[in-house]
């Protein structure tokens, strides 16, 4: 990957971790940790790797991106504006009733939102369900799931990884946001996840494991998963959660829902590079 | 006398020779909904999705949007309880175009016993947003209501179910989402029923004759949305409503029809069906 690319998503990471703390501070409500670790994910899958855009978006055989972990809808936002779909002044209104941006994503409300996520487990199964539909058809479209690590907890996952591996969906990637912490603690002490990839293995699908906030590596994983044949692919991307706000990372208190306040708010707005931003 | 999943399963393959938009999705029970017949006849047609209702509801959500109609057979238990909150989020909330086809109604189920008889299944799906919930009441008129279930674009619940009916329903007559059906005119009271409980209620009106109680009966066959004109009519012709259905006479038929007239024309109402109990 040349690095001009690489200048070019660091700088669309940047802002999309100002458009998710201003979104955040205008809502004063929100899922800021869980956004933050996924922005390289969704900068490499939105800027280089899917074929989605406010022009082919009733396209049947557009890519499908699933954002599963859906309470981390402020990073979808933030890429759906930049891409188009709608101007970032409805970020003034993210959460509030009549707006356009839903507390968690609403297909119905917000042009580029697939599905009707945050109710874990359940953006998984769609994003099969849409594999399966693409064999079925023979279209040529690809499926992109970003997961939650808390996520995996849901029953309804395991579920639906045998069924990927059933029906042999090399037209569906995984990613697995693995920053460590779900919404009270970390995943080692709600109920331990480990060995992860061991698991993914023995269910039968190609398992990667990547530093998610590198693009080099994402950009590495998703063109190998392209090659795969025969079965669906998930990448476990190693993340901070909260990443790019040092007050943020690694505490489980910003998985939300909440804002910042005060001091904790001017530290953010310098540290994403959105000070002076009027609320 | 046909079962009514029996009837299912036949009406989606005359379906299947004409349309070749929609698909049945399978947890392990082909033999229990009617649908084994489907899969031997089209099997390209035919997901199976294991026994895994959760995953299955999101994955008719996902396959949704490739093109297909997705017919998700199941037992009424686990769509109306084991993963109604796929059918509520996946399906119902983005307003996904996908039917729910369920078997194993009440104590129709027989020996079987209560942890497969749905009671609860009508009060659950009437309460979602956007689904509309359909329980024929014979094999005729499961077969007219399918096509008119496909053809209608959002989530549908439909139920069928597991014992064999009698076929009462005038061939002739297309089913009409939304419309009761008069099928007795009487002049006392009016019995409204679901399911399998109308061929008992048009019996039961017969037996009510020789004692000169003449009754209406009404086969309510779709529940949401429900048909509060025929309701009002009736209450204020007759003068007093019995409901009757294989449900719990909590949230149901009875609970649908109590909440009309209450708003719109109260008359004396009784509810006959499952009083609250697990069944056996």
């Amino acid at each position: 990957m040349i690095d001009q690319n690489i200048c070019k998503f660091s700088k669309l990471a940047k802002e999309l971790r100002k458009h998710i703390i201003s979104m955040n501070c205008y809502a004063g409500s929100g899922h800021p940790g869980g956004s933050l670790s996924s922005v390289e994910i969704v900068t490499y899958l939105f800027s280089k790797e899917i074929n989605f855009s406010p022009d082919n978006k009733d396209d049947i055989n557009r890519d499908r991106f699933v954002l599963s972990k859906g309470h981390a809808c402020l990073v979808l936002y933030a890429a759906l504006a930049w891409k188009g779909f709608f101007s970032t002044e409805e970020f003034k209104k993210l959460r509030h009733i009549g707006g356009m941006l839903q507390g968690h994503p609403d297909r119905l409300k917000t042009p580029g939102v697939e599905f009707n996520s945050g109710s874990l487990g359940q953006g998984f199964s769609f994003a099969l369900g849409c594999a399966l539909g693409a064999k079925r058809k023979k279209l040529g479209f690809r499926t992109y799931a970003l997961l939650g690590d808390g996520e995996l907890n849901e029953g309804q996952i395991w579920e639906g990884m045998m069924f990927g591996a059933h029906y042999h969906l090399d037209n569906l990637v995984a990613i697995v946001d693995y920053n460590k912490y779900q919404s009270d603690d970390l995943n080692t002490n709600v109920t331990a996840l480990e060995p992860l990839i061991d698991k993914f293995k023995a269910f039968g699908w190609y398992a990667m494991e990547i530093d998610g906030h590198d693009f080099r590596e994402i950009g590495n994983a998703l063109d190998r998963a392209k090659k795969i044949k025969g079965k669906p692919s998930i990448i476990l991307a190693h993340t901070i959660k909260g990443r790019g706000i040092s007050f943020m990372e690694n505490n489980p208190k910003w998985h939300g829902s909440l804002a910042p306040q005060g001091d904790e708010r001017e530290c953010a707005f310098k540290e994403c590079g959105c000070e002076g931003l009027e609320l | 006398m046909m079962t009514m999943r029996d009837a299912f399963g036949q009406t989606l393959i005359e379906l299947a020779k004409e349309r070749d938009d929609f698909v049945v999705l399978d947890g392990d029970v082909a033999g229990g909904t009617g649908t084994h017949i489907f899969r031997e006849a089209f099997p390209d047609r035919f997901i199976q999705c294991g026994i895994a209702e959760q995953n299955m509801m999101s994955v008719a959500a996902g396959l949704s949007t490739t093109g297909v109609i997705p017919i998700v057979a199941c037992y009424a238990v686990f769509a109306s309880m084991r993963a109604i909150e796929q059918a509520r989020n996946s399906i119902a909330y983005p307003a996904f175009n996908v039917k729910i086809a369920a078997s194993h109604l009440g104590v129709d189920v027989g020996p079987d016993g209560a942890t497969h008889q749905a009671i609860e299944d009508i009060a659950i799906y009437r309460a979602i947003p956007n689904f509309k919930v359909i329980s024929p009441a014979d094999p005729v008129e499961l077969a007219k209501a399918l096509p008119v279930v496909l053809d209608m674009k959002g989530p549908v619940y439909l139920r069928t179910g597991r014992s064999p009916l009698p076929s009462f329903m005038d061939e002739s007559q297309d089913f009409k989402m939304g419309k009761a059906v008069l099928l007795r005119e009487g002049r006392d009271a009016t019995i409204i029923a679901v399911g399998v409980m109308v061929h008992r209620a048009l019996k039961a009106a017969e037996i009510l004759e020789k004692e000169n109680i003449l009754c209406s009966v009404i086969n309510m066959s779709t529940i949401k949305p429900l048909d509060s004109a025929a309701i009002i009519e009736a209450a204020k012709k007759t003068g007093a409503i019995v409901t009757a259905e294989d449900h719990n006479i909590i949230g149901g038929l009875g609970g649908a029809i109590a909440e009309c007239l209450a708003g719109h024309c109260p008359v004396p109402l009784e509810r006959v069906g499952i009083r609250d109990t697990f069944a056996e």
